[in-house]
């Protein structure tokens, strides 16, 4: 009956969650692959979880004590075949799962860039108290809580933080990733089809992490040149001024573009992160870091 | 300068009506007991039998009276949350503000955790190991009572903090920055350290005590093959104590060294890496989800054997697979942050690491299968518990797998598909254990067995219960809902949340259940009380001494052969006169001066501080030079003892 429920639960949460913008609704390459993952392994273990579950019940039900026609053998405590059996059973589910992870581990490493005859677009993100921040280097525009991506194009993400730790998730396309003050960790993300997706900070970072979403808008080619066209003829500048009055702590910030962006701005902002207090003495040790 | 440090009247939040009630009921609760212990008179039993005993057996009663406030205090929390989240859809706040909200889910892992889960599993250990074992005491008696007095000052502070002050708004893994004070300010991220830097202390020393005790005192015979696969268990928890609370305790000083001295171990400035904090912290966190869930597997495997009417099967096995899990803990921990951007060799083995572990695991579940394989299966309350951890355990264990697989982690990571996972585990096996040896030691404990009707009734609630909360969590997780929202905007996530919420109100049934088969219980002690020391037919140890049995445990300590067996002594002169450890109470002293030691640091006031440290030396020395640390039993009051219960221990 509990089995049933679940069964039930999980099915019903497939269909719902197919419907719904989750995981289970994949709308790119990456976060197909996770998913796919996901079922293969999910599969490789309801194979041995569902006849464990259902040989408890049986075993406990058909030894209740007031079953006359159950054999009491109080002398059954050992067998080495069965032995044998109780320990390759899990071995063996987990030499596969096991290969599963050890596989997918690698060809779904945030880091490795998407094979394809597009070139990628490059977008750097900083997590900033607490809004999102997205700057198009090569185009030479940013926006704020809003995400605007050519379909069928990878996009390679650059990320990091300005204080507090964060995680750029975007269910429909796929894997997540911290973003960390003072370092930079890589993504890349495909978008198929078209459409408006939600994206938020998966990793709680205080008062207004709650508010921390912003929408990824996956657009022809065209639209997106379009798209970057408009907002160049729009909007405040992003510099060290516009950026500090930017990451001071705000909350459910409603989105905008900037018509243009200082150049490395986002190393500014990698570096600035290690030496809020900074001091002469901590220049060498950060210099460094920065190298690495 | 100030007398009182950050201290003033403006940290009583006299705005909050939702704190300030809590306050109130809490007060009135500590007033009521106080007046009804004052008006019965009851102040001098109290001290002599309870507050300074150093008999394992009260020490463990105490832990789990102290696990069990706490399970109330955590789960009213945990209603809050629900009801929060039932409601704070699209433009709604609900009724919890952000900075009360992030407190809530904060006091609810740390008091569920360290001071739930842990003092029910030391609780446990306290009460069941020496008597299985056949000794007469713990290895440390008074270091074990420091222990539980500890434990329960930082208990003590924790719940202070909802007074005076505040509470953490970090989650209750408090990574930095977050928890660094340019993010976090207030005294709530000290309370937080304090509270778990005291209770750790307790909490190791209780580890050092338990390996000493289990590796040295054993009755004769009993070799480590013939020890009841409880105390394996709790030899591994206790290694595992002894091993990782140290990381964890090392890991705090030098958040508080941060905090306190503008050191630069974790901040994102001056060379720090707050990612050095996280690594530590699951360094010392993963082995503690095995600390918690391997004594309740001992549970278990006694109570299986027992409502089986059959040996365990495979002890042999059951042995090696504990004492793999104690040793692969240590090996997983940096599953708990795959997103971090660590390289694909990395993140691959530590995705398998983690599979393994789950080999021992699995090999448990069939043991316990094939024990009750050619049993006689009585379902009573313990065995309920027990068989509804078997089917729920493998469920989280699942999608603790799967989680274990880096690309799925990718998308499920920090999710309340996390959440569910982890509560699947922890209430289906750690808390279903607690439960399972709550009910099948209490005869032992008090001397009558609790109410089975009420009992079942409890388990029936948790269980539904557990599956409508839960449940629906994996749902919104799949959907991409993510942990420690205060509010959001997707309105199909709404349904989901809101079956979730009724699920809590059916384990509060649960939890009212559990309350009322108590209260029934002591009413009917007399129908319900165990003449025989054995009411369920168990074969370990502590089954063959009265219930409750008397502070000396054994008169003459049994001598175990293949079978566990005691030599009955029959004759005055066959029994010797006992040292008793005296009662103590330096636990109780150490313990008030931790509290204001804490209480001082936090709001630093470094003149009360330093008091409080000096008091608690003053303690150590007066019990260094101690006169007398034993008492005798003479011979005739064991013999009169052991006359007056022939059936118990002369089986």
């Amino acid at each position: 009956m509990r089995r049933g429920l679940f069964a039930a639960l999980l099915i019903g949460a497939a269909a719902l969650a197919g419907c719904s913008e989750g995981v289970l609704d994949p709308k790119g390459p990456i976060a197909a692959a996770d998913r796919e993952i996901l079922f293969n392994s999910l599969a490789i273990m309801l194979a041995i979880v569902v006849p464990t579950i259902l040989a408890t019940i049986g075993v406990a039900y058909w030894f209740r004590s007031s079953n006359r026609y159950a054999r009491y053998r109080p002398d059954f405590t050992y067998s080495g075949r069965l032995e044998l059996l109780v320990w390759s059973i899990p071995a063996m589910t987990v030499l596969l799962v096991g290969g599963v992870a050890w596989i997918g581990a690698h060809d779904l490493d945030p880091r490795k860039p998407i094979d394809s005859n597009v070139d990628p677009v490059r977008v750097q993100v900083v997590s900033l108290d607490w809004k999102w921040l997205f700057i198009y280097p090569d185009q030479g525009i940013a926006s704020v809580n809003h995400l605007t991506v050519p379909v069928g194009t990878p996009v390679s993400f650059e990320l990091t933080s300005s204080g507090v730790m964060n995680s750029f998730f975007v269910p429909q396309l796929g894997s997540q990733i911290y973003t960390m003050a003072g370092m930079v960790t890589r993504l890349h993300l495909q978008a198929d089809h078209e459409g408006t997706y939600r994206g938020l900070s998966a990793n709680y970072s205080g008062e207004g992490f709650a508010d921390m979403r912003f929408t990824v808008d996956a657009v022809p080619p065209e639209a997106f040149a379009q798209w970057i066209d408009g907002a160049r003829g729009a909007g405040p500048m992003l510099d060290a001024g516009t950026y500090a009055a930017l990451a001071k702590p705000s909350s459910a910030v409603a989105p905008f573009t900037y018509r243009s962006v200082a150049p490395d701005l986002f190393n500014g902002i990698l570096g600035s992160a290690m030496h809020m207090h900074g001091s002469a003495g901590h220049a060498h040790s950060t210099a460094q870091r920065a190298e690495k | 300068m100030n007398l009182l440090g950050k201290l003033s009247w403006d940290a009583i939040p006299l705005d909050q009506p939702i704190i300030m009630g809590a306050t109130a009921f809490m007060v009135l609760v500590i007033v009521a007991v106080l007046s009804f212990i004052t008006f019965k008179g009851y102040w001098a039993p109290l001290w002599r039998d309870w507050i300074t005993s150093v008999d394992h057996k009260r020490i463990g009663v105490m832990y789990i009276l102290l696990a069990l406030v706490m399970l109330l205090r955590g789960f009213s929390d945990a209603i809050m949350m629900r009801a929060q989240q039932a409601v704070a859809v699209g433009g709604a706040q609900g009724y919890l503000p952000p900075e009360h909200f992030d407190q809530i889910f904060s006091a609810h892992g740390t008091i569920m955790i360290f001071f739930m889960a842990m003092p029910f599993v030391i609780g446990v250990i306290n009460v069941v190991v020496p008597l299985q074992l056949g000794v007469r005491d713990v290895a440390f008696p008074t270091l074990n009572s420091v222990s539980f007095w500890l434990t329960a000052s930082g208990a003590l502070l924790i719940n202070i903090s909802l007074a005076v002050g505040e509470f953490a708004k970090t989650g209750w893994v408090a990574y930095p920055p977050l928890s660094e004070l340019q993010f976090s300010p207030g005294v709530g991220v000290d309370y937080y350290l304090w509270s778990l830097q005291i209770s750790g202390i307790g909490t190791l020393l209780s580890g050092i005590n338990f390996v000493t005790t289990i590796l040295k005192l054993r009755a004769p015979g009993m070799g480590y093959m013939r020890m009841p696969v409880f105390c394996w268990t709790a030899l591994a928890t206790s290694l595992l104590i002894v091993a990782a609370f140290p990381v964890l305790t090392a890991t705090f000083a030098m958040l508080l060294l941060d905090r306190y001295l503008g050191f630069h171990f974790f901040s994102v400035d001056g060379g720090g890496n707050a990612m050095m904090y996280v690594n530590l912290f699951w360094v010392w966190g993963h082995p503690e989800v095995y600390i918690l869930v391997l004594p309740a597997f001992g549970i278990y495997s006694e109570v299986v054997a027992t409502f089986s009417g059959k040996p365990l099967f495979g002890y042999r096995s059951m042995v090696a697979a504990t004492m793999a899990i104690c040793v692969l803990s240590f090996l997983v921990w940096l599953h708990h942050f795959f997103t971090m951007g660590g390289s694909a060799d990395v993140n691959g083995f530590f995705g398998v690491m983690t599979m393994i572990i789950a080999v021992p695991t699995g090999v448990k579940v069939f043991n316990w299968l094939f024990t009750m394989y050619g049993g006689r299966v009585r379902f009573t309350v313990p065995m309920l518990w027990s068989i509804g951890f078997m089917i729920t355990f493998v469920v989280g264990g699942m999608t603790g797998v799967l989680m274990a697989v880096p690309p799925a982690d990718f998308q499920v990571h920090n999710s309340l598909f996390l959440v569910a996972h982890f509560h699947n585990t922890i209430i289906g096996g750690v808390v279903f254990g607690l439960m399972a040896g709550y009910n099948y030691w209490f005869p032992k404990v008090f001397g009558f067995r609790l109410d089975e009707r009420w009992g079942k009734a409890s388990f029936w609630c948790w269980f539904t219960g557990f599956y409508l909360a839960f449940m629906p969590l994996y749902a919104v997780g799949l959907m991409g809902m993510t942990r420690r929202l205060q509010h959001y905007d997707n309105p199909a996530w709404q349904p989901w949340l809101m079956v979730a919420a009724l699920g809590a109100v059916v384990i509060l049934a649960g939890v009212a259940c559990q309350a009322i088969q108590l209260v029934v219980s002591v009413r009917a002690r007399r129908q319900l009380r165990d003449t025989t020391g054995n009411p369920w037919g168990g074969r370990t140890l502590e089954w063959f001494t009265p219930s409750p049995p008397p502070a000396w445990n054994f008169a003459v300590l049994p001598s175990v052969g293949r079978f566990a067996r005691r030599t009955p002594a029959k004759e005055t002169q066959d029994y010797k006169a006992i040292e008793m450890p005296n009662n103590s109470p330096i636990g109780v002293i150490t313990a008030f001066f931790a509290v204001v030691t804490g209480f001082a640091l936090i709001w630093h006031i470094w003149w009360m501080a330093g008091l409080g440290l000096l008091g608690a030396f003053v303690t150590l020395l007066a019990f260094a030079f101690r006169r007398q640390e034993e008492i005798e039993v003479p011979a005739v009051e064991l013999a009169r003892f052991d006359r007056a219960h022939p059936a118990e221990v002369m089986p």
